[in-house]
């Protein structure tokens, strides 16, 4: 039983041919679409590993089936650039910076929640912010320098006058 | 095509008609870990997310009704927060930002887990719930829409619409315990309504029972020893707390299992219904 | 706590952002389980659903018949042996006649979909006879033997000084630790390469390379110069990748398919597919004079390290070298064992046996402090160990190990603010459970220690290349990064010692000699030692060609500032530019002083370098509900020289959460031999709204021996913070608390 459609995935219409219909949104972006940045850690929605903005809403594309959401706007980690030359965006900068990055297999997803965060909060406090990642495992680092790393952004996004994120 | 993906709900209706078979597809946050773990092998699918009538809140009345396809996160919003405060604590404690996008209340009810958090608070406010199919409409009482352990009195071809809640003016309160401080299902919760005009306590309980529970006997005993007053509703004797939570928690029917024990469920719930109380009332 | 990076190349002592961090934050960093290759198919693995079963028949031909199927294979298909382990091989690839776990692999799929495999798995029919498992591990000694080899992995008595002795103050108390998992979030990956030679290529998630190469060799029955590992990126790893997964496996589906093969694991089978930590039960009795000087101590100590033994030989000695604590203890008695059931295999998990038993001691000296009457973080000071006292084995410290040194900075980190009142500040969170009433604060204290690198006699060595040409250094090393940031090291490690900035990391794989295991902490001696060591080669080598080329003596020149200088300035040349096109090479093997074995009282200098840790607890506990906020963590550790600020800060923070998660909700349930709750709803590890608030001192006397007097901070943040945490718990509610995780049940006392 197999489906085509498209997806459109960070500002491009992508064909989807011949994938079996059960297929995750997560799958159909790493296997089909070549997007690896989407992390597979739990299939459950547990983890936040695969974590995308659909629609701008942060949602685990594990959980969400690939043929359901052809009329989305689909943004993956890849898609997060600041400018055409892919300089980092202050997020990711953040994250580099601050040493919040370890073995860096839940850091894309991360990312994404710290993202869809700052585009709602400009200036979250402690709690808010660990709330807002709290769909985000991460065994490696404790989060302490993860929340050192959002302080960063919150910082020099105010800095930049919150042009970029 | 196998997997539809309608605009409107009288499409998503007949499509359910052509084929009653088919999975009707909210959020995904139960459906999808299935199909991901290869339990559920889906052959044809309607897609719900693409309706917006399904995603509305409208005031009808004393009644609040709410669109099956409002999502947690939707719930937590002030259109509902502001009226239906439990629900919209409910809706905080599910899964993670990430669930709280994609899941909805549709699919709350018709998943039916004893440990749903949205269904103790729809059941203390005695909502009911909108069905829909091809044919015909019906409206249910939750407590019969609920009928076992993830089973609900939908049939084939149905869908849930909406759920209507009677809107009452006065406290309410959700508790949930959960061993870890995010990302829990429920060990035990307890909500509690009080509804100053109508002069009523409600109680719903979760992971408690085969469903959710609700405590007639507790309630009533509560509604009659309670000050009503127009702002607010008093307990005089101190004893009363502890009799209502003790009522309370002889209503639940707690097992043993690998996320708690039953007598720690019944202590948990006497201890939250007393404190719910407390809350509520002065 | 705020730490501050650098982000121009930066040398030992500075915090250097890793080179691997910008691919990472882009989602750029090649995991094994993004890798892809042409005509590739997708692995998967049939595990027994029984802890106990023999196998009467498997039936593979209706999985072979589903389209897309391009093998099915089992044990009878293997060319070469089919047993493996990490140093005795005691488990089979594929079970054989006889499944001794639930979770035992049984056949091997390999199709051209992930959803194709994983049916054509349930497609195989296997017939078992389902057999009643062993799973308590208090009766495996004496039960019928599970296995060939027996149902003791090991039995280490310790014996020192006087058994006889006994003070006046005796408390006695037993033990409970139940199982956690690693729970990294990267799953088990790898892809297989069938190569033109008749060999095999694969690009593998794991700890360590050549340990696996010998085994895939071994079962493959290949020579292993046939068999390539190169390390794929690796998502976490805590000891759990230590053993061998889906390498063979998949390296078997490959050689027989023609065809490269991918395998990653579901988050479940992760569970089920890899070793776990030890579930211990723990007696322990000390006995004191009434000022708290410790006379007395004897523990009996029993490990269940499941179906097959991995490290389990090396979890025993390890529990038992460290039961006491980093105490003086002049007179023992230690009874541990390991033993075999058809629970599911333990291992290496950061912290190795050490955890368990520091819940116990730790418990412990708490309530020989209150039977004394002497402050708890008092009678640690009192009976704190220092370099020149001897261990349970007799050892004598020689290098740092300054315990009374981090109890005090412990001790001294201001204790953290009330709590604010919010919803989220509370135990339970967002479930809004408890008003600030209803909570109450606690603060408990402990210190932990254990060995760092292997011990007993194993004569462990690390092997690096350093190759330096036009002014870029080339390090090449098979140590496995997995997180920690050892790659980071190297390039500060080669910028330090020869003054470039510019430093390439080679690819970690099979073509150079073995790093050994990422783990006993033990990379940054070792290969941290072997980098240093190459990288010292090839600047005596580049001095002695300057030397030569000036007439100069080569004890006159230096490096300084990435420039060669002697010491009377006439020669001032930047190294960048020494030599354009000439290659300066070195490879070289670092191995640590030697050990000896324990003998029959358990004596001997086992162990190469200890490093000891201390934390302070605080948490808000709501007693009636028994639920718990772990509020901050304090802590001092003992580092050597911290060679990297921003990494050592994130392996203490990350090492105290998983500390945490085992104190108050980590734990593998079994039933009858079967894991309930193998994924991550119901195995719960800490999420950023769990996670404490934690406030670090790191003692710095290094460490002889060891590069620039660095030691590795792994395992030491894993330790001490359970017990802290439950010592905590237990200030608030007077319960005994003798379990962990401790689940609210045990706090509420139903």
């Amino acid at each position: 039983m197999t489906e085509s459609y498209t997806l459109r995935v960070n500002g491009v219409v992508r064909d989807v041919r011949d994938a079996w219909v059960g297929e995750s949104l997560l799958y159909v972006l790493r296997e089909r679409l070549g997007l690896p940045s989407v992390k597979s850690g739990c299939e459950q929605g547990e983890c936040g590993s695969c974590s995308v903005l659909v629609s701008g809403a942060l949602v685990c594309s594990c959980l969400v089936l690939a043929a359901s959401v052809s009329e989305q706007e689909i943004v993956t980690p890849e898609g997060l650039q600041s400018d055409e030359r892919g300089a980092l965006t202050t997020v990711q900068r953040a994250f580099v910076d601050e040493g919040a990055v370890q073995c860096g297999f839940c850091t894309p997803g991360l990312v994404m929640a710290v993202h869809e965060l700052l585009a709602r909060d400009d200036a979250p406090d402690d709690l808010a912010i660990r709330e807002a990642i709290s769909g985000n495992l991460c065994r490696c680092t404790g989060y302490g320098r993860v929340f050192a790393a959002i302080r960063r952004a919150v910082a020099d996004r105010d800095a930049d006058s919150g042009v970029d994120t | 095509m196998t997997v539809l993906v309608p605009t409107s709900l009288g499409d998503a209706l007949a499509s359910l008609a052509d084929d009653p078979a088919s999975v009707a597809l909210a959020g995904g946050t139960d459906f999808m870990v299935q199909v991901n773990e290869g339990l559920r092998r889906p052959e044809r699918i309607v897609a719900l997310g693409e309706i917006g009538e399904l995603r509305t809140v409208r005031r009808e009345g004393d009644e609040l009704r709410l669109g099956a396809g409002l999502t947690y996160t939707d719930l937590m919003g002030d259109d509902v927060a502001v009226v239906v405060p439990a629900l919209a604590q409910a809706a905080r404690t599910v899964g993670s930002p990430q669930i709280r996008n994609a899941g909805t209340l549709g699919g709350n009810l018709a998943t039916a887990s004893p440990a749903g958090d949205t269904l103790p608070v729809l059941r203390a406010l005695g909502a009911s719930v909108e069905i829909a199919s091809a044919q015909a409409a019906r409206t249910e009482p939750i407590g019969a829409f609920l009928t076992g352990p993830k089973t609900t009195s939908l049939r084939a071809g149905e869908l849930i619409v909406a759920v209507r809640v009677p809107v009452r003016r006065g406290p309410q309160e959700y508790l949930k315990v959960g061993v870890r401080n995010a990302m829990v299902i429920a060990v035990a919760s307890v909500a509690l309504v009080l509804d100053l005009d109508r002069q009523t306590v409600g109680v719903g309980l979760g992971s408690v029972g085969p469903t959710v529970l609700d405590a007639p006997e507790a309630s009533a005993w509560l509604a009659d020893r309670l000050r009503w007053k127009r702002d607010r509703a008093v307990v005089d004797d101190p004893r009363v707390a502890g009799e209502f939570a003790s009522r309370v928690a002889r209503a639940a029917r707690p097992i043993d299992d690998h996320r708690g024990r039953a007598d720690y469920r019944r202590h948990a719930v006497e201890v939250m219904a007393r404190r719910a109380l407390r809350r509520c009332a002065s | 706590m705020s730490v501050v990076t650098r982000r121009s190349p930066g040398r030992v002592g500075e915090s250097v952002t890793r080179p691997d961090a910008v691919p990472k934050v882009r989602g750029e960093f090649a995991f094994a389980g993004d890798l892809w290759a042409d005509r590739m198919l997708w692995g998967q693995t049939l595990r027994s659903p029984h802890p106990s079963a023999r196998i009467r028949g498997i039936e593979v031909a209706a999985a072979l018949a589903i389209p897309g199927v391009a093998a099915v294979l089992t044990g009878a298909d293997l060319p070469g042996r089919n047993r493996y382990g990490l140093e005795h091989r005691d488990q089979p690839v594929f079970a054989d006649d006889v499944v001794r776990y639930a979770g035992e692999p049984i056949a091997v799929v390999a199709a051209d979909h992930p959803e194709t495999a994983r049916r054509a798995c349930a497609a195989i029919v296997v017939a078992y006879d389902v057999l009643e498992p062993l799973t308590d591990p208090a009766v495996a000694a004496e039960a019928a033997p599970l296995h060939p080899d027996g149902n003791v992995f090991r039995e280490l008595i310790i014996r020192r000084g006087d058994l006889s002795a006994r003070g006046p103050i005796v408390v006695e108390g037993t033990y409970e630790i139940g199982m956690q998992d690693q729970a990294f979030m990267g799953p088990e990956a790898g892809l297989a390469i069938p190569a033109d030679d008749g060999g095999v290529d694969l690009i593998v998630s794991t700890q360590w390379l050549h340990n696996d190469r010998e085994q895939v060799a071994e079962c493959l029955g290949l020579p292993e110069e046939m068999v390539r590992i190169t390390l794929g990126g690796v998502g976490g790893a805590f000891g759990a990748r230590e053993d061998v997964s889906l390498h063979i496996h998949s390296c078997l589906l490959a050689l027989h398919t023609g065809r490269p093969v991918k395998m990653v694991y579901s988050r479940r089978e992760s569970f089920l597919g890899h070793v776990h930590r030890h579930p211990a039960r723990i007696w322990m009795r000390h006995s004191a004079d009434a000022d708290g000087t410790l006379v007395s101590f004897e523990t009996r100590i029993v490990l269940d390290g499941g179906a097959y033994r991995s490290s389990s030989y090396h979890v025993t000695a390890n529990a038992a070298c460290f039961a006491a604590g980093p105490y003086r203890v002049p007179n023992a008695l230690v009874e541990a064992f390991g033993v075999r059931t058809n629970n599911p295999p333990c291992g290496a998990m950061r912290g190795f046996g050490a955890v368990q038993v520091a819940f116990a001691h730790e418990a412990q000296m708490d309530r020989v402090a209150e039977a004394c009457g002497v402050d708890p973080v008092e009678l640690r000071l009192h009976n704190a160990l220092a370099p020149g006292d001897e261990l349970l084995t007799g050892q004598r410290i020689t290098g740092t190990l300054p315990v009374a040194d981090v109890i005090r900075a412990c001790a001294a980190v201001p204790l953290p603010p009330p709590r604010v009142d919010d919803v989220l500040a509370r135990p339970g969170g967002a479930g809004r459970t408890s008003d600030d009433v209803d909570v109450h604060r606690g603060v408990g204290f402990a210190v932990g220690f254990k060995n760092l690198m292997y011990a007993e006699g194993y004569d462990d060595f690390s092997t690096a290349r350093c190759s330096l040409t036009d002014g870029v250094a080339t390090v090449t090393c098979a140590a496995a990064e997995v997180g920690q940031g050892f790659v980071t090291l190297v390039q500060q490690f080669a910028r330090t010692i020869l003054g470039v900035d510019d430093v390439v990391v080679a690819p970690a794989d099979t073509s150079i000699g073995s790093a050994g295991s990422t783990s006993a902490s033990r990379q940054t001696m070792m290969s941290g030692g072997a980098v240093e060591q190459a990288c010292r080669a090839v600047r005596v080598q580049l001095l002695a060609r300057v030397a030569h080329e000036h007439l100069e003596s080569p004890v006159e020149l230096d490096i300084v500032d990435g420039r060669v200088r002697s010491r009377d300035g006439t020669i001032d040349l930047p190294v960048v530019d020494l030599f354009p096109g000439e290659t300066f090479e070195a490879t070289e093997e670092f191995h640590h002083r030697a050990t000896t074995p324990l003998d029959a009282d358990g004596q001997g200098d086992a162990h190469v370098s200890f490093a000891c840790a201390a934390h302070r607890a605080v948490v808000d506990v709501d007693p009636e509900l028994g639920l718990v906020r772990v509020v901050h963590l304090a802590t001092a550790q003992d580092v050597g020289k911290v060679l990297n600020p921003v990494q050592v800060v994130g392996q203490v923070e990350g090492g105290i959460a998983q500390g945490v998660g085992l104190a108050v909700m980590e734990e593998l349930v079994l039933e009858r031999g079967v894991v309930r709750n193998p994924s991550f709803t119901d195995y719960l590890i800490p999420t950023a709204l769990d996670a404490p608030d934690v406030d670090m001192t790191l003692i710095e006397e290094p460490e002889p021996g060891a590069p620039f007097g660095a030691k590795g901070v792994g395992e030491p943040p894993t330790i001490s913070s359970t017990p802290a945490v439950v010592a905590a718990i237990r200030s608030v509610t007077g319960r005994p608390l003798d379990r962990v995780p401790v689940r609210p049940h045990d706090i509420t006392g139903l």
